[in-house]
């Protein structure tokens, strides 16, 4: 008999979803929902008391609704009565409304905590089962803090049915994993450890869960299951296929289980005591005998449930590491899988792979298999795999196999799919730098990359490539040489232009002496490509052409010309026009001794961890860039690239304590010495020039080219210092922001992501880091609509000044959205100096022929750009009393618009951006924070304070910084937030 | 732990959202959104496995999903789960609800939604797995059915006769429904398919008998 019965359904809902169905657009739609909502909100407002079956019936409408995208914003009173129903029926429904639809709602969560402590107390397994889901599923803190201490007792009781047992062990991770504090630790973990030789399976899949997750934290008070998990495990895969009976799937005995058991045992070292030892090193071998036998079922269900056992089998031994005999023979099961039929599995193994080959026992072992990783990157169908395929040749990758590798990947990337290109550009640029043996090599490699894949090369990549090559003498020759044969190709890469350009300014001249590449020759092929090239790669184009005119005093006239036609000193570009006007100064003013100084070649870099790294580890999270981290590996590798090894210690963040009180109030003492020698007499020729910038660069010349530094990671596009996009409509073409549009900034002032704004055709939404002062930001333009939008284009405007302050790069995105897509623009965004007004975000389309436009403030604030800064009680009243000019402080006092919640102060403050200080304030009510806001130009250092008083639901909130726009900006910023 | 089970069908129209982490109503409609463009684009045959979207925690979370006719069951889970447990655990969940069902068919799911979720509930709890024999699952739903028939007798002695009538005398009538919804032309089902197409029973699946 089937469990339900299909003439169970409901007549009114069967009705309402099917005219739901019938409905022929989506406006038809919504006014069928509003009346049906109207019905049961008079139902459940009306006087006549309603039967379990309606209210049922009602819920499940409600349920429909809102699965179909609509908010529901009543019922919840009704479902909370529902709680308190004797019927089973009632109160199931109310649970599945709650657990379902429930936000947290404080009024209604101590309703819900009511009923669920009835229901908890009631010793009806059945009730007490829907309580502890419900507070499995909303798993909120006020749930935690009303239920936390009792769970433990019903899990351990000797009395709990099974059932209820395995919802109690369920609901007390989940609250564990919400707040860890509020699970009190006590004499229950003894004997929640026991119940892994409980006879319920299910209870001690239960268990194995909880336990994995408890003992992360407190390893020493639960390491006796270590011993009963071996035991348990020893004795499911030692039993036959029937043994277990319902626990066993498709002839394997409780594979759920194993693989939990086995992932608990990932949490400790192996074993100490030999016994235990013994018998988990034979479990683990009768699982990779297993996998050789003969299926005992041709279902894809038994191989899946048998290799489950066997990948997690396998994750033991890699995370064991220590059986030489075990690994080996795990790489070859993996290798096995590489060639499998089926694909998951050669996704997994490919997967597993890669953490093997960190291994030192094993890591040979894979390198046995690199012509059949290859083939896979060449040949599976799936992206998927193919990636896990680039993963795994970067993980095996060494000296040994490096050419081979990077030049397959090379090979790869000229078909890869877009999704990926980004990241195997990354990894070979990485693999490249690394394992160089001559660098000549690494600058072919990079080239190469410019050459098929160049719109993925970042400019971490082509800056690295510059860095290394300034730094090594050795390449210098050849560099200039390869890159002037490049720039010979009739179509190549801007990014090709800019490293050329860049390597040719500095080193043209190792290679003039050949006829065929002589100054001249050199300077009319980069000139050429000079017209068709962007904003910021002219602007680099003109440094070099100043470059030549010191290294090749024969150009000077040529380039003396181009710098002095109009296209140049008439430039609507500022930057183009202030470069041309400058260097034709410089170039006719300073005499041959002050050019040869000022443009002589740039100092080698300091040794810093390669900025690609860093990228690659944003990319793919912690662990992506083990092959370069795992030196263990290749020892020999430091002594070679030494020079451009990651190194951690040099990274050269600033000590932030030192840098808090914005260098800029006063003159600090170490940091810039005035300007000397050579530094004072550019100075004086430059007088009225805005490019001297003491303080910023260690040598005074250096600070006076800082525009032509390769910049340092923390700030990349120093190069590309006025990016704006050529084709932005000027301010004065875009309409005014929506009327919300600074209640929608609002919003996102503490928070990077969410939805921006929605209407009815689009929905906006936000997706953004910060680091220092650069920024990603990724928009995802959502049509709601079922028809195409068209002539689809989103710009970004900084209206008034803010082009000196802020500079967003934004990529284009397609004309075209269709019906129900969405999609996604990338925004690069570099902080210059301080700004006060968020720069817009000006979106156009035609949607069924209407031309549509909206402006939007895009959320990009000063306080993005925010570094938290720990630091002590005295420190901070230290510099507290040093920022007391009036200027510096802003103060305002205010009233609460939200409830006044502690943890949620907390929460905004950090989402602002500063650190938050304990022990500093004398009255703990207070919030006392700091932090640092990073811009290229300065750094200004914020201090602020926070005083809520509960009697009057008011706050006062003090902030003092070193720059007085920034702190009364910040002021107003952060007061809308409470 | 599984962040969210999501059940669609071919078209993107959502048939089963059980998120296990607390989402704002739009985000939700997004995640659903966004993974139904991820998953519907994937030909048959490629993997089972893909790294999630950029809304439900990118490349730390993996989207695991099976296709069975016009359905898409998609789990979103972290790195703690084991992959191939997963995809055995889309099969429990399938075969149960075939068995709860009797040839189980995306109608089943749309006009019985709390059903659904409470099969469910049995075996997904907060995000852990909690129960994975399909016995001792279908043992709980039998045994709750058994309680709500109960609860309904008591009803009809105690207040509402009439209507309890109308249910009793109309008994054909939910089925009738059911059928005529099945004959009509539904939006987002290209017209001239007929009602074999809805089922989503799957012959050449192995696990069903």
């Amino acid at each position: 008999m089937p469990a339900v019965s299909k003439g169970d359904g409901m007549r009114g809902l069967a009705v309402f979803i099917s005219d739901i169905r019938n409905c022929k657009s989506k406006e038809a739609e919504i006014k069928r929902i509003n009346k049906e909502l109207a019905n049961i909100r008079s139902k459940f407002k009306g006087d006549k008391a309603l039967d379990g079956y309606s209210k049922k019936k009602y819920v499940c409408k409600l349920l429909f609704i809102f699965l179909l995208g609509h908010d529901i914003d009543f019922g919840h009173m009704e479902a909370v009565n529902l709680l308190s129903s004797n019927k089973y029926t009632e109160k199931q429904i109310g649970y599945l409304f709650i657990s379902v639809l429930v936000n947290s709602n404080s009024e209604l969560i101590r309703l819900i905590n009511n009923a669920i402590k009835n229901d908890l107390a009631s010793r009806n397994p059945t009730f007490m089962c829907l309580a502890l889901h419900c507070i499995a599923n909303v798993g909120s803190r006020e749930m935690g803090e009303a239920f936390a201490a009792d769970i433990p007792r019903i899990l351990v009781a000797g009395d709990s049915m099974d059932s209820v047992k395995q919802s109690a062990a369920l609901c007390l991770l989940r609250l564990y994993k919400a707040s860890p504090d509020l699970v009190p630790m006590g004499e229950w973990t003894a004997r929640v450890v026991h119940l892994l030789n409980d006879q319920h399976m299910g209870v001690v899949t239960a268990a194995v869960s909880l336990i994995t997750c408890l003992c992360k934290k407190n390893p020493d008070d639960f390491k006796t299951c270590v011993s009963l998990a071996v035991s348990r495990l020893s004795r499911i895969v030692s039993s036959a296929s029937t043994d277990l009976q319902d626990y066993t799937y498709y002839f394997v005995p409780a594979p759920w289980l194993s693989v939990k058991l086995l992932r608990l045992l990932q949490c400790y070292p192996p074993p100490e005591d030999a016994a235990v030892k013994g018998r988990l090193v034979e479990c683990l071998e009768t699982v990779l005998n297993k996998a050789q036998e003969p299926p005992k079922s041709k279902k894809v269900q038994h191989s899946n449930a048998k290799n489950a056992i066997l990948f997690e089998t396998i994750s033991l031994i890699i995370h064991y590491d220590s059986e030489p005999n075990l690994l080996v023979r795990a790489c070859n099961q993996l290798g096995q899988f590489l060639q499998h039929r089926e694909t998951n599995l050669r996704y997994l193994a490919l997967e597993s792979m890669c953490t093997l080959a960190s291994s030192e026992f094993s890591h040979e072992a894979v390198k046995t298999h690199i012509e059949t990783v290859i083939n896979a990157l060449k040949t599976e169908r799936d992206v998927s795999v193919r990636q896990r395929a680039a993963d795994l040749l970067y993980a095996m990758c060494d000296r040994s196999n490096a050419k081979q590798i990077v030049s397959e990947m090379l090979r790869y990337l000229e078909t890869a799919d877009y999704a990926i290109r980004e990241e195997i550009v990354l990894k070979v640029a990485i693999l490249a730098e690394k394992y160089a043996v001559d660098y000549s090599w690494y600058v072919d490699t990079i080239l190469n990359l410019i050459r098929i894949a160049g719109d993925y090369v970042s400019e971490e990549v082509w800056y690295r490539v510059l860095q290394i090559v300034t730094n090594r003498d050795d390449v210098q020759g050849y560099a200039a040489k390869t890159v002037f044969e490049a720039l010979q190709a009739p179509a190549c890469h801007e990014n090709m232009v800019k490293v050329g350009g860049y390597i040719l300014g500095e080193f043209g001249n190792l290679i003039a002496g050949d006829p065929r590449s002589s100054p001249p020759v050199q300077f009319s092929l980069l000139h050429s490509k000079f017209h068709l090239c962007s904003v910021a790669t002219r602007a680099l184009l003109l440094s070099t052409y100043i470059k030549f005119i010191n290294l090749f005093p024969e150009t000077k006239a040529t380039i003396q010309g181009v710098l002095r036609a109009g296209a140049q000193l008439r430039n609507a570009d500022v930057e183009l026009q202030q470069r041309a006007v400058e260097y034709l100064t410089l170039s006719s003013v300073a005499s041959t001794d002050v050019l040869a100084t000022v443009l002589e070649e740039m100092p080698p870099f300091p040794e810093r961890e390669s900025s690609i790294l860093a990228k690659l580890k944003r990319k793919k999270g912690p662990g992506a860039g083990s092959a370069l981290d795992d030196g263990r590996r290749d020892p020999s590798s430091n002594d070679i690239n030494g020079g451009v090894e990651p190194t951690p210690s040099t990274v050269s963040t600033p000590s932030p304590s030192a840098d808090l009180l914005g260098l800029r109030a006063a003159p600090p003492p170490a940091a810039a010495p005035a300007p000397a020698g050579t530094g004072n007499l550019l100075v004086d020729v430059f007088s009225d020039g805005p490019a001297a910038q003491p303080s910023l660069g260690p040598t005074p010349e250096e600070a006076f080219l800082s525009e032509l530094e390769p910049p340092a990671p923390e700030s990349p596009m120093a190069l590309l210092a006025d990016p704006a996009p050529v084709a932005d409509p000027g301010p004065e073409d875009i309409g005014p922001p929506v009327p919300e549009a600074d209640e929608l900034l609002n919003k996102f002032v503490c928070k990077n992501n969410g939805v921006l704004f929605e209407n009815q055709l689009l929905q906006i939404g936000v997706k953004s880091e910060f680091r220092q002062n650069l920024g990603r930001m990724y928009l995802f333009y959502g049509n709601k609509t079922s028809v195409q939008f068209q002539n689809f284009s989103p710009t970004v405007v900084h209206p008034g000044d803010l082009q000196t302050q802020l500079a967003v790069h934004t990529k284009r995105v397609a004309a075209q959205v269709d019906g129900g897509a969405q999609v996604q623009q990338v925004l690069n965004i570099e902080c210059l100096r301080d700004f006060l007004t968020p720069p817009l975000l000006s979106v156009r389309f035609r949607y069924g022929g209407a031309p549509q436009s909206l402006t939007l403030k895009l959320p990009v604030t000063i306080n993005k750009f925010f570094q938290p800064t720990e630091m002590a009680a005295q420190d901070f009243f230290q510099r507290w009393k040093q920022l007391s000019q009036p200027l510096q402080e802003a103060q305002k006092i205010f009233k609460a618009n939200h409830p006044m919640d502690a943890e949620v102060t907390k929460a905004k403050l950090l989402g602002f951006g500063s650190a938050l200080l304990d022990n500093v304030d004398p009255n703990p009510e207070n919030f006392v924070g700091a932090g640092i806001i990073q811009t290229k130009a300065l750094q200004v250092g914020c201090l602020l304070r926070l005083e809520p008083n509960a009697q009057a639901q008011m706050y006062r909130l003090t902030l003092r910084t070193s720059k007085e726009p920034v702190s009364r900006h910040l002021c107003e910023l952060l007061a809308q937030q409470f | 732990m599984i962040k969210a089970i999501l059940i669609f069908n071919n078209h993107g129209k959502p048939r089963l959202s059980k998120f296990y982490q607390p989402y704002s109503e739009d985000t939700q409609q997004q995640i659903i959104r966004e993974t139904f463009h991820l998953v519907s684009k994937r030909d048959e045959n490629v993997c089972n496995f893909l790294e999630g979207g950029l809304l439900i925690g990118g490349s730390d979370n993996k989207l695991i999903y099976r296709h069975y006719a016009t359905l898409y069951f998609v789990f979103c889970v972290d790195s703690s789960e084991s992959e191939l447990g997963i995809l055995d655990l889309i099969q429990v969940f399938v075969e149960t609800l075939d068995k709860c069902f009797e040839n189980v068919c995306e109608l089943d799911l749309i006009f019985h939604v709390d059903k659904v979720h409470n099969i469910l509930a049995e075996m997904v709890m907060g995000g852990m797995v909690l129960e994975t024999n399909m016995n001792e699952i279908v043992t709980q739903i039998d045994a709750q059915n058994k309680l709500e028939k109960s609860e309904q007798i008591t009803y009809t002695g105690l207040f509402c006769i009439g209507q309890d009538f109308s249910r009793a005398g109309l008994a054909g009538a939910p089925a009738r429904a059911v059928s005529a919804v099945k004959n009509m032309n539904l939006p987002e089902i290209p017209r001239n398919i007929n009602i074999g197409d809805i089922s989503i029973k799957v012959p050449n699946l192995p696990s069903f008998k």
